[in-house]
């Protein structure tokens, strides 16, 4: 009894020691927030005191160099634009292709499985061309992007779901004289709530974090949060390190209440993800 | 009830099979293509056969970029998923605060690779400006870096699946290993490992294509200095394509190449998973 109760506690104390090593990054880029930007680079796990405190000036300049307010009103925007419009649309295409079986459907989810191996580099130059060509290159169109390139995935959790829903029930909803339309979002869309939440996390972690394929349809106009701060590495690789710290803080703040929010259904939802892609 | 839904078809499909046409069937085709062809924007593409492939396997960039990409992934293949797998076992144990430590080691993994790039640009360099070198000094520490920077936003994610699969075994086979007068490592090795076998299949492959396609952490934390030496294979491309003018064909050529291993992987995996499944 002593011997288990010891290991419990040797277990709790490693695990107490290698959760304060996970959080210590993130605690040092916020101390250092608040350091003068030539006190970081060099010293960064200094405290800062009397010499180096700067309050909030380097939010202030970060901020105003950055434009991190418009580039969070970017991101948000884009973000929660695209994962909308990815639930609502994927859940409508993975319910037809599932339940109309011809061979053009079956091709279609082949395709749509396919894709999920694709690496964004393939297409990169590419579609960035055609959205170009298309006029897509703006915050709008990228919405249209991120429906496209993001459908395989979502088309995939969505259809694995939709098998598993007893035909019945959607028959006797027609039966009772709804028609397909009105059967799918009274009866359907309630049923497919939990992997919506699934579809919906995987799409927001993903488009909310982007860097590249922002960066390259609207980056020389619009800047999400990721191309913000990629915007302070300046021409040279001179970074202002005060600012760089002050928003990698507002970066990660926004993450960490998201996370804190939603906890249950983000692990949950990264666990079926991960095992059905 | 076939035939019903049959009509609707502009209404349920045909919006997103439009933008996946544009933005993905399309331009997929269009790469092919293109990596045959020399061009500077998609419109002027003249025929080039083979030799697009023969510049990317002869450019010692690109090459570097295979080897470093490989070496690093192996090495954090490996790292990842031993030390997720022993958080994973040291959270199963029901001890205080199990929920809370749950949260704190995943949370790296929701953080942007962008961030977490200079994130550990601040603490590595730091560390190694006490032996008065940075991270961009030699291209050993930009591996070691980048090695660490993926167990950090990696481990917490294995972890979870871990922890799943180690909670699936059922206490009974458990006790009866016990009473059999197995040891503890015994238990780990002979019941624990073998039933968690398909979490460890998903692992593998989860941080293997992750670490492979690896970008923006590559991008942030050291850009590929010095020179060339710490890029990877997809930083590589985007080099090709959007430095010097010229290379667009030399570029989808080799994003072409890093497509097939990436599906060469993926179907590895499928097969893995799937054998797996017949076993079980």
């Amino acid at each position: 009894m002593q011997k288990t109760r010891n290991r419990g506690t040797i277990t709790f104390g490693v695990l107490l020691v290698l959760a304060i090593l996970f959080l210590s990054p993130i605690l040092i880029v916020l101390m250092n927030s608040f350091k003068g930007k030539f006190f970081i680079s060099d010293t960064p796990f200094k405290f800062p005191d009397a010499q180096t405190f700067v309050h909030f000036k380097n939010y202030t300049e970060g901020v105003a160099k950055t434009g991190f307010f418009n580039a969070f009103g970017m991101s948000m925007f884009i973000t929660v634009g695209s994962v909308a419009v990815i639930v609502l649309l994927t859940a409508m295409t993975a319910w037809y292709i599932t339940r109309v079986k011809t061979r053009f459907t079956k091709l279609l989810y082949y395709i749509f499985v396919f894709s999920m191996i694709v690496p964004f580099q393939m297409v990169m130059f590419t579609m960035t061309k055609t959205a170009n060509m298309l006029h897509l290159d703006n915050p709008l169109g990228i919405i249209v992007i991120y429906l496209g390139f993001g459908a395989g995935l979502s088309v995939f959790l969505f259809s694995g779901f939709v098998k598993s829903i007893p035909l019945e029930i959607e028959e006797a909803d027609l039966i009772d004289g709804c028609n397909p339309v009105q059967s799918f979002f009274h009866i359907v869309l309630p049923i497919l709530k939990p992997i919506a939440i699934t579809v919906a996390i995987l799409n927001v972690m993903w488009i909310w974090n982007d860097y590249l394929l922002p960066m390259l349809v609207i980056g020389t106009e619009y800047r999400t949060i990721p191309i913000a701060i990629q915007y302070l590495k300046g021409g040279y690789g001179s970074i202002d390190m005060g600012a760089m710290m002050a928003m990698l803080v507002l970066a990660i703040l926004p993450i960490v209440v998201f996370y804190l929010l939603c906890q249950k259904y983000i692990i949950e939802g990264v666990v079926a993800g991960a095992v059905k892609g | 009830m076939q035939k019903s839904i049959k009509r609707y078809f502009a209404l349920f499909a045909f919006p997103t099979l439009l933008a996946f046409t544009v933005m993905f069937i399309i331009p997929f085709f269009m790469g092919i293509y293109l990596s045959f062809t020399e061009f500077t924007t998609v419109t002027d593409a003249k025929w080039a056969g083979l030799s697009n492939y023969a510049k990317a396997f002869s450019n010692p960039d690109f090459l570097n970029a295979l080897w470093f990409t490989v070496r690093f992934t192996v090495v954090a293949v490996i790292t990842v998923n031993v030390f997720a797998f022993l958080l994973a076992l040291l959270l199963t144990r029901g001890v205080r605060g199990t929920n809370l430590f749950r949260t704190v080691f995943f949370m790296p993994n929701l953080i942007g690779g962008i961030v977490l790039g200079y994130i550990w640009q601040l603490i590595l360099n730091g560390i190694l400006y006490k032996f008065e070198v940075t991270l961009t000094s030699s291209a050993n520490y930009g591996f070691w870096g980048l090695v660490v920077l993926m167990n950090w936003q990696l481990i917490g994610y294995m972890m979870i699946i871990y922890i799943a699969g180690i909670q699936n075994i059922s206490r009974e086979v458990v006790e009866a290993a016990q009473i059999d007068g197995c040891t503890r490592y015994g238990i780990l090795r002979n019941v624990t490992i073998p039933l968690v076998m398909p979490s460890i299949t998903i692992c593998l492959f989860l941080s293997l294509s992750n670490s492979f396609k690896l970008f923006d952490q590559n991008l942030a934390l050291t850009a590929g200095a010095p020179s060339k030496q710490t890029a990877m294979l997809a930083l590589d491309i985007y080099n090709t394509f959007y430095g010097n003018g010229g290379w667009e064909g030399v570029g989808q050529a080799k994003a072409v190449v890093f497509f097939v291993l990436v599906a060469l992987i993926a179907l590895i995996q499928l097969r893995a998973t799937r054998s797996k499944e017949v076993e079980n």
